[in-house]
């Protein structure tokens, strides 16, 4: 399977994915590590994917969403941002909200974090 | 690289900005928070207000100039 349906399968698999430099375990930039701190502090269930194995992994997914950089933050398969909008959605509630909308009400009960290898 | 040639960039993408600001956050010329408000960014959403701030600024991002990019953005009534 090439990067780019790997890519779309988590995209579209996930309830909320993370596409990352470094694993949640190990945050391999400060940005990404923003986008990360913002989404467990609103319970979300994050699937990280880290993309630093391959260039081609970056290249592909911001071919898919339009983005050009990193971190990448999707929500039910949708681009909500990188880490500057994450953090201004989590701080004014919205990011909840959103996550509620979408996950429902109960979202946060698993506050599952799991991360993906593409490579 | 100085700010000026992104505060350039970002006053052709949004001449009628009232607000438009280019910081170097680290004073090494490739870590930048860029601030734009403006009544062309009035009614779209946050990840559509930024994608227009990172066509303003796609050459710099490609060639590798802005290693690292905070946006900050309004729409202005």
């Amino acid at each position: 399977m090439s990067y780019s349906e790997k890519i779309k399968e988590v995209i579209g698999g996930s309830e909320v994915a993370l596409f990352m430099k470094g694993t949640p375990a190990f945050v391999m930039c400060g940005n990404s590590d923003r986008a990360l701190q913002a989404l467990r502090r609103a319970g979300a269930p994050v699937t990280a994917v880290d993309v630093l194995p391959d260039p081609a992994i970056r290249q592909e997914l911001s071919a898919i969403s339009g983005w050009p950089t990193i971190p990448q933050v999707f929500v039910k398969g949708e681009l909500v941002g990188g880490a500057d909008i994450v953090e201004e959605l989590e701080a004014n509630g919205e990011l909840e909200q959103t996550l509620r909308a979408k996950l429902g009400e109960d979202y946060a009960a698993s506050r599952d974090e799991t991360t993906v290898a593409l490579t | 690289m100085s700010t000026q040639p992104l505060r350039e960039l970002l006053e052709q993408a949004f001449p009628d900005a009232t607000e438009l600001d280019v910081v170097d956050r680290t004073g090494g010329g490739d870590h930048f928070q860029v601030i734009v408000t403006s009544p062309s960014l009035s009614g779209l959403s946050l990840v559509e207000q930024h994608r227009r701030v990172y066509e303003a600024l796609s050459a710099p991002l490609a060639d590798g100039t802005i290693h690292e990019l905070r946006i900050k953005t309004k729409g202005a009534a």
